[in-house]
């Protein structure tokens, strides 16, 4: 099985060239997995389709790593009216750029997984939400999505079989908040994107109240991996309980930052000395954010030993995220850069919820000021106070996310944070 | 007076194509304003006005919409709207060095416009281009990856020409040594 990195290849995202012609994706396996579940309608009904996606264990590639087929399971059954799949690919969480490699290199592979998803869930409509800043990518895929057309694999009776299914893209408009399902449903909806109360789950109320699923772009490209090869094959790549393939998209000071495919579970310090090409100019490593800006820092010695999958990076405290893996050498100010992450969450809350609105303010303005050195050691306080009030007392978990970076790098890099402050102690007078 | 703005027959036509997608005409918002955006430039109150009527929806609506979004345009902008990702990866790879180096050379702040109306620059969020940092975008399109100031300079240049940037494919390293 391919879990040697060093001779593993890719199978999102294959080294053919041209692979996002219809054609080229046709020869090298393309389609095979839907025109297999559409021959053999009896061995693969929809109930069939999903229980083999739910063996796989494909965790959600977006951040959550929920089991994709257990999600479409929560789809009720059809009652004869409209029914949703959305296709996330707003991909707006810094760090976070692998989306948009296979709306590059490899759209046919997510259209092949998504009309599977949509035949698995009984849904005829499929919208992929992409985010504005995304236009070239929009654009890649729109003409995927119409070679698919003309190739009979959407539209009307697909193949030939009596299932027929429908894809639009939906470009955003900048907003990181839509990345987040229910938000994402109101911005399709055509308005401000504020999350929705949960419950009800998508499943239930989705768009236009009707039973919908939301699905990562980079998870429903490996249904088609699944479905061609089988759930067995695909739980022997990586680690067991977090199995497949992942996108691993490596920024910051290293070497060769990219996006790289391969085996969930890939050892940190592998990535990033091996893959990645080590570290830039010979510095020291000194953090890691490990999948996207509101996955919790970890210093490097915090990191021997540590493998890209759930369990392991829960174990060292943070979360696999997207895999969007920020590398900073020694020369990097943690003040400074969660203050911007700070900056960022001030920026993208919606308001919708006060502790939210106001806390990401607090955090910002607390943080902007201990970094240009007017901070107090007791704003260290306030900022764990006010993290303490935003976790966990809003709709959404974009609080959470803000709230995570701040608490733990006070936590994990107290010195420099105690550094930058004013060692005044004010005296009751 | 400005002038009074109107879609023309083909406008239209473009928009029902739109709406089309959906089953509530609602749902074409985002992308009625982006296709209005396309074509006069911004949505100011005078195009959000016209979207409200063409759509048969209520202006406080469309305001909400444009408000909410970062891509849409509130006023006119430059020809040319640079937009420096600053954020993270940006932030620690010299984003700013570059933000500051246009600010200096354009001679006007993050936010603003010259006075030619040639040229906006914004510090923006995450644009989704990690690895090749310090990157911009270009007029909510083409990014322009691993910035020097030389290819700052060599795009000012360009864009005053009239040469808009073309699309850079960030090959995968994995991609590299040829195809199977």
């Amino acid at each position: 099985m391919p879990n040697d990195w060093k001779t593993y290849k890719p199978l999102l995202l294959p080294a053919i060239k041209d692979l996002h012609e219809i054609s080229i994706y046709e020869k090298n396996n393309g389609y095979q997995a839907l025109r297999k579940i559409l021959k053999d309608r009896e061995t693969w009904s929809p109930k069939n389709v999903t229980s083999e996606v739910k063996t796989a264990n494909i965790r959600g590639r977006g951040g959550a790593g929920f089991n994709a087929g257990l999600k479409w399971s929560f789809m009720p059954e059809p009652d004869g009216k409209p029914r949703y799949l959305a296709c996330n690919g707003d991909e707006s969480e810094p760090g976070t750029f692998k989306d948009r490699k296979i709306f590059e290199f490899n759209p046919h592979l997510f259209i092949e997984g998504a009309i599977i998803a949509a035949y698995a869930m009984q849904v005829e409509v499929i919208y992929v939400y992409i985010r504005g800043e995304y236009r070239p990518f929009v654009k890649m895929l729109q003409k995927a999505i119409e070679q698919a057309y003309e190739k009979g694999y959407l539209g009307k009776k697909v193949q030939g079989s009596d299932f027929s299914v429908d894809m639009y893209t939906h470009m955003g408009a900048g907003a990181y908040i839509c990345g987040e399902e229910s938000s994402l449903m109101e911005s399709l909806e055509g308005k401000r994107g504020y999350p929705r109360v949960k419950p009800p789950f998508p499943a239930q109320r989705g768009l236009w109240g009707r039973p919908t699923t939301i699905n990562n772009i980079e998870t429903l490209a490996n249904v088609p991996l699944v479905m061609n090869y089988g759930a067995d094959w695909y739980l022997r790549i990586g680690p067991d309980t977090h199995p497949g393939p992942v996108l691993y998209g490596i920024s910051g000071h290293v070497n060769r930052p990219a996006v790289y495919e391969y085996p969930a579970g890939m050892n940190i310090m592998t990535l990033i000395n091996d893959v990645a090409g080590g570290m830039r100019g010979g510095k020291k490593l000194k953090a890691l954010i490990p999948g996207g800006s509101s996955t919790p820092p970890l210093r490097a010695d915090m990191l021997e030993g540590v493998t890209m999958d759930a369990d392991s990076l829960r174990e060292a405290g943070s979360m696999m995220g997207t895999a969007g893996m920020v590398v900073m050498d020694e020369d990097t100010d943690m003040v400074d850069l969660i203050w911007r992450i700070s900056y960022f969450y001030a920026h993208e809350s919606c308001g919708q919820c006060t502790p939210c609105r106001d806390g990401t303010g607090w955090l910002e303005k607390t943080l902007r000021k201990i970094k240009n050195g007017d901070g107090e050691l007791r704003d260290l306080d306030l900022l764990l106070a006010i993290c303490h009030r935003m976790e966990g007392r809003t709709i959404c978990a974009l609080a959470d996310a803000a709230a995570w970076p701040v608490r733990y790098s006070i936590d994990r890099f107290r010195e420099e944070f105690e550094r930058k402050c004013k060692k005044t102690v004010y005296a009751v007078a | 007076m400005s002038e009074t703005k109107s879609f023309n027959a083909k406008d239209l036509s473009e928009i029902e194509k739109l709406t089309a997608k959906y089953p509530e005409k609602q749902a074409a918002v985002l992308p009625v304003l982006w296709y209005a955006q396309d074509k006069f430039g911004h949505v100011d109150p005078s195009v959000q006005k016209l979207v409200a009527q063409t759509m048969d929806l209520p202006e406080a609506l469309i305001y909400g919409v444009v408000t909410f979004y970062t891509q849409f345009y509130e006023k006119p902008m430059g020809k040319h709207v640079l937009d420096v990702c600053t954020c993270l990866s940006c932030q620690i790879c010299g984003g700013y060095d570059i933000l500051h180096y246009l600010e200096e050379k354009l001679g006007i702040k993050a936010g603003e416009t010259t006075p030619d109306g040639k040229f906006s620059i914004q510090s923006v969020e995450c644009l989704g281009a990690c690895a090749y940092a310090p990157m911009l975008q270009v007029t909510n399109d083409k990014y322009v990856n691993h910035l020097t100031r030389e290819k700052v300079d060599q795009l000012i240049e360009d864009l005053k020409a009239g040469k808009q940037p073309g699309f850079e494919s960030n090959k995968m390293p994995q991609h590299e040594n040829g195809s199977d």
